[in-house]
């Protein structure tokens, strides 16, 4: 068989060929030109500039937040947070698909696709609070809470706990000792002692061992920091939020990953700015934008443009010049 | 094979799986087009630089990747040699997106996808997404506040398509293998074909530009 690229007559090309004439390249006129040396030049210089970027302007370090961090620059933060894993108001207990069924998930054209996916990492958020105080063999007092929280009803610990977050939220600067009076049950010495594990250095390796000594998950610890207003405050004061063009961005002045502008730009702009949905709404855009980038080609119209704007003459001005178009020639 | 007539047979060689895959490996590119010495004359502009800038700001993102492969996942926090070698890795993937965006411009203004260049085009297109998520995975992999706000953010985009749970950005562990092994073994084979391609149907001639002239 022939092989299929090589230039047949345009005779025998048929229909399809009438729509596109463009030919292999194979068969015009050519000029010596070294491809391997132009790929040397090229890697050398692309080398010299990496070499010279990264001599000038460094890269990004910030260090991780630890739990020990958190809770030393924002206790109230800590405090408020274990009371809404407690009592179920989380963002992670009230997530859905894939942590937990507390909710429906977002939707794309009513299709739940976040339900669909199923609760695959199932995380119980009173569990991120009580597992680690538990493994901590903490003080007798919080041990007689964790059993008072153990032997109460459902809608007993919750009672409790959504009180007592109410009322960290009353609080002047959401201070726990400026708490008015209140039935919160064991609550408070559950969240205190929760603080001091977090103080204490070892909340992070409790919530990612998960009973392997080599751990290296860390879904449940960073859930349980997303949780708290604390991460989300320390990214906006580094310009991060989702609303300042958020994680496309790095810390410091470093360009980060602007190649991800367009998925980050929709989510600054309505509907999605302000849509419940809008994770799912963005997601499905792109992926619509995407299969039009992949398959542009094919695209009437937009497949057009480039014929239609003369940027090409510019390209191969030097061809167009020795080849001037002749009388008539269709454009 | 049973259709192909008498005469035609008798030049085949012997139907075998090994003369199949030599015949598609050897009609992939036309005879002396894998590696030419010459190129067309229309190829004359600074535009075809692009792709070939891509290609070796791949190579050095890749060689980079490498040395900070040696010292482990942590060394760059530590090393102050660590951290160069992770500039340079950033400042090579951050050149190699720019050269690529170049490039993608390039391609549609000359409308490259023309005489049968399509696949050349969705080969690019999906180099660039993979590109990307390589990226990303990249981010995520540093252990540092970078990654724990980013996965905090991303976590939400991804659940809510409902594949959170099989590419969970919240789990470092699986992002530094995507980001390792998975994910540049994906670009390096997608690029190869986009090269071969290239190769294979020769750099795309200009718009209205007549058969041979
Ligand atoms: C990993 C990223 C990429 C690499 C390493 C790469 C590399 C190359 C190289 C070396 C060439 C031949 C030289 C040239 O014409 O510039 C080429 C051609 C081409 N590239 Fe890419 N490219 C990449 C991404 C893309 C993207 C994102 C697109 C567009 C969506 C694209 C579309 C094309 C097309 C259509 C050609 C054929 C040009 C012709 O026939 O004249 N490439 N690429």
């Amino acid at each position: 068989m022939a092989i299929p690229t090589r230039t047949r007559p345009v005779a025998q090309q048929g229909r399809r060929a009438k729509e596109d004439r463009t030919r292999d390249s194979h068969s015009f006129a050519t000029r010596p030109y070294d491809l391997v040396k132009e790929f040397v030049a090229a890697l050398i210089a692309v080398s010299l500039l990496t070499v010279g970027l990264a001599a000038i302007f460094s890269s990004p370090d910030e260090p991780a937040i630890t739990m020990a961090g958190w809770a030393e620059a924002a206790p109230n933060d800590v405090v408020a947070t274990a009371a809404a894993e407690l009592a179920g108001t989380s963002t992670s207990a009230s997530y859905g698909a894939p942590y937990n069924s507390a909710a429906e998930g977002q939707k794309v054209l009513r299709a739940p696709l976040q339900k669909w996916g199923g609760v695959r990492i199932p995380v119980d958020s009173a569990a991120l609070v009580l597992a680690p105080l538990t493994q901590a063999r903490a003080d007798a007092p919080t041990m007689a809470a964790l059993a008072t929280w153990r032997s109460a009803a459902a809608d007993t610990r919750i009672g409790w706990a959504t009180a007592y977050a109410d009322a960290l939220g009353k609080a002047p600067d959401g201070n726990p000792a400026a708490v008015a009076a209140g039935s919160y049950g064991p609550v408070p010495v559950l969240t205190r002692s929760f603080l001091d594990v977090a103080l204490s250095g070892g909340l992070e390796g409790q919530l990612t061992s998960s009973g392997n000594f080599y751990g290296g998950d860390q879904t449940r610890a960073l859930l349980l920091l997303s949780d708290g207003a604390y991460l989300e405050d320390s990214a906006r004061a580094q310009h991060l939020g989702g609303d300042q063009w958020g994680m496309m961005n790095e810390t410091g002045d470093y360009p980060g990953q602007p190649w991800m502008w367009l998925y980050t730009f929709w989510y600054q702009v309505p509907p999605f700015s302000t849509s419940e949905n809008a994770d799912a709404q963005v997601w499905a855009l792109m992926m619509v934008l995407t299969l039009g980038l992949m398959f542009l080609p094919l695209i009437p119209g937009i497949r057009d443009i480039p014929r239609l704007v003369p940027v090409h003459r510019l390209i191969w001005r030097d061809y167009y010049r020795d080849h001037p178009r002749r009388p008539g020639q269709a454009h | 094979m049973s259709s192909v007539p008498r005469a035609e047979r008798v030049h085949r060689p012997p139907d075998s799986w090994t003369n199949a895959l030599r015949e598609r490996i050897v009609s992939t590119v036309p005879p002396g087009q894998a590696l030419p010495d010459r190129q067309p004359v229309y190829v004359s502009s600074w535009i075809y630089v692009f792709g070939v800038l891509t290609l070796a700001a791949l190579t050095v993102v890749v060689a980079t990747g490498c040395v900070l492969a040696v010292g482990g996942s942590a060394w760059w926090h530590v090393s102050s040699l660590g951290h160069f070698v992770n500039s340079l890795h950033l400042w090579s993937v951050e050149l190699f997106f720019g050269f690529m965006v170049i490039h993608l411009w390039g391609k549609f203004w000359m409308a490259a996808w023309r005489g049968n260049r399509v696949l050349t085009w969705v080969t690019g297109a999906v180099a660039f997404l993979a590109s990307i998520g390589t990226a990303f995975t990249g981010y995520l992999s540093q252990s540092n506040f970078d990654s724990q706000w980013i996965s905090a953010e991303a976590k939400d985009g991804i659940n809510s398509i409902g594949v959170g749970a099989w590419f969970n950005v919240l789990n470092p562990g699986q992002m530094l293998l995507w980001h390792v092994v998975l994910l540049p073994l994906a670009v390096g084979a997608i690029t190869v074909m986009h090269v071969v391609l290239v190769r294979r149907h020769g750099v795309v001639p200009p718009i209205d530009a007549e058969d041979g002239e």
